[in-house]
């Protein structure tokens, strides 16, 4: 069994770091190539019912800290995504993430990815910048646990809640998901941002807000985590502003189980997993420890 | 990084095609490209023309985006994010050929300017040449070809590019334009053993290699292009059959 191995409620990934979702992951070689660079598991762009196109450019823009984005979850729809996982799936593990309106449609995605081969399912509950779903319906403790609900009784596969960090009470929403019987919560997704043209005199991006992600929302992130671990008995994955081994280590030690990196891919590259991979390695033989289990919430003790 | 610049020159290069220069100070590579945003309309990517100080984009007017940077003048603002993706890696070729099809001359321009390289510049028509007077001024050797044999060659870049590569020793050709003229210009290459290097067009939303709506296979056109190699395009199954639209699904080309 290597060092970096976690075994994850069902799940077991060779290395604790995953491609968050809507980061290369929207076809099948590229979310093979992710795994090749050291990726345990890649997380897949945020899939619905129909083919979208998401919202038109501007859809990203840089920012001091990091990114903000409204891509406005463009897809191909589940239909077309299956030859994209088949690719995908001969270079290793993949989480499939799904978004929709309601429970039914949740479920039905859902049981879709699991038939493609997905070992586990993100339900996307927290993208800020998509009218009717993500964050709209996912603020909603209620909303959560029902769509969680519904979908962990039509899969088999473990079944994880992404969670937005665009809301009073982060930790509601955990035990909303936890009752509704996820196996894990994903926390963070982007916060809600905003960035204007002074000269043009105009919000940048075409959907005028859009979703911070990158270095300046960590702490963010890390302090979710750390709540989400003190209350619920279930898993987390900690996502936001994971650029190096030392990040990645923080949100272990804040009690992450398995973390997920986003905005590095685009500023490190896909090289940053082998980065945060041999990092990772030696901080556990410095610190003396032997598995990445040993060290998930050692900074809550 | 990302610049809200103003509009300093506007040149028109042909009836559809005009040129907007701008200062900026960011430093670029021949082959980079920016994206460039028209509020209201879209934000699309587009190659510099000029990489000094003071920086240039090369627009053809062939949908609601390019049509609207036409609009444009001398004293309005635009946005610019960038420059983006690696560039033409010229430092170490000796004797250069760049062929350009088309509104493709505008990224070629830098590259011929460092290096002074021949060139030829295709187009279907006389009227069509753009950006030929620029690369004159640095390029001892300018070629035209038209595939309506108004001016200079009669046939496409590509035959006229297979004709030079017989007659002089090139070690590198550099080219942009239409991915069909681009697949056929790197087989040409293969087929005269010339190493080249082919600036590729993708359907970009980040352009900062984040979202991965660009990829050609596994490569991602924005940042691991937008210029390839003749390796690198010798293993793309995308290149010349094969591009995504802005939902992900493929559409083949030919």
């Amino acid at each position: 069994m290597g060092r970096l191995e976690i075994t994850f409620g069902r799940l077991r990934l060779e290395r604790p770091g995953m491609v968050a979702s809507g980061i290369m992951d929207e076809t099948g070689d590229s979310m093979a190539r992710m795994i090749r660079s050291g990726a345990g598991a890649v997380v897949t762009k945020s899939i619905g019912l129909e083919p979208r196109p998401g919202h038109r450019n501007p859809t990203f823009t840089e920012v001091e800290g990091g990114y903000v984005n409204a891509m406005g979850l463009p897809n191909p729809g589940i239909k077309l995504f299956a030859e994209e996982m088949e690719i995908a799936l001969r270079a290793g593990p993949v989480v499939g993430s799904v978004f929709g309106s309601n429970a039914k449609d949740f479920a039905m995605l859902s049981a879709k990815m699991e038939d493609y081969g997905a070992s586990a399912i993100e339900l996307n509950l927290s993208c800020p910048h998509a009218e009717g779903y993500g964050a709209e319906i996912g603020s909603d403790p209620k909303n959560v646990r029902s769509i969680v609900s519904a979908v962990s009784s039509s899969v088999d596969i473990p079944v994880w809640a992404k969670l937005t960090p665009n809301t009073s009470s982060i930790v509601e929403l955990g035990r909303a998901a936890e009752d509704g019987g996820a196996e894990a919560v994903v926390a963070i997704n982007t916060l809600k941002a905003m960035v204007i043209s002074a000269e043009l005199r105009k919000p940048v991006l075409s959907n005028k807000f859009g979703g911070l992600s990158g270095p300046a929302i960590k702490p963010v992130g890390v302090r979710a985590v750390y709540d989400l671990r003190g209350a619920l008995s279930i898993p987390v994955v900690g996502v936001g502003g994971i650029s190096n081994w030392r990040d990645a280590a923080e949100y272990l030690l804040a009690g992450a189980s398995a973390f997920q990196v986003g905005s590095a891919v685009g500023t490190k590259g896909p090289k940053v997993f082998g980065e945060i991979n041999r990092g990772l390695e030696m901080f556990m033989s410095d610190h003396g420890y032997g598995s990445i289990a040993e060290m998930v919430g050692v900074a809550r003790e | 990084m990302s610049e809200t610049v103003k509009i300093i020159g506007k040149m028109k290069e042909s009836k559809d095609t005009y040129t907007l220069e701008f200062k900026w100070d960011a430093p670029a590579m021949p082959g980079q490209f920016v994206m460039v945003w028209i509020p209201g309309v879209d934000e699309v990517p587009m190659s510099l023309s000029r990489i000094g100080k003071i920086k240039a984009i090369t627009v053809k007017g062939i949908g609601e985006a390019s049509n609207a940077i036409h609009g444009l003048q001398v004293g309005d603002y635009v946005r610019l994010r960038g420059p983006y993706g690696n560039g033409f890696s010229i430092k170490k070729a000796k004797r250069i050929l760049a062929v350009a099809g088309g509104v493709g001359a505008a990224a070629l321009i830098p590259a011929i300017k460092e290096t002074g390289c021949d060139t030829i510049i295709g187009a279907r028509s006389e009227g069509e040449i753009i950006l030929d007077d620029v690369a004159r001024k640095y390029s001892k050797s300018v070629w035209i070809s038209t595939d309506d044999g108004s001016r200079g060659f009669h046939g496409n870049a590509v035959q006229l590019a297979k004709e030079k590569m017989a007659l002089r020793d090139y070690d590198l050709v550099i080219g942009c334009g239409p991915e069909v003229m681009l697949y056929f210009l790197h087989r040409a290459c293969k087929e005269n053993n010339v190493e080249c290097q082919l600036s590729l067009e993708r359907f970009m939303k980040c352009g900062a290699g984040v979202c991965g709506c660009c990829m050609m296979d596994e490569l991602r056109v924005c940042k691991d292009g937008p210029v390839f190699g003749t390796e690198e395009l010798d293993g793309l199954s995308d290149f010349g059959t094969r591009k995504r639209d802005e939902c992900g699904r493929i559409i083949n080309l030919r």
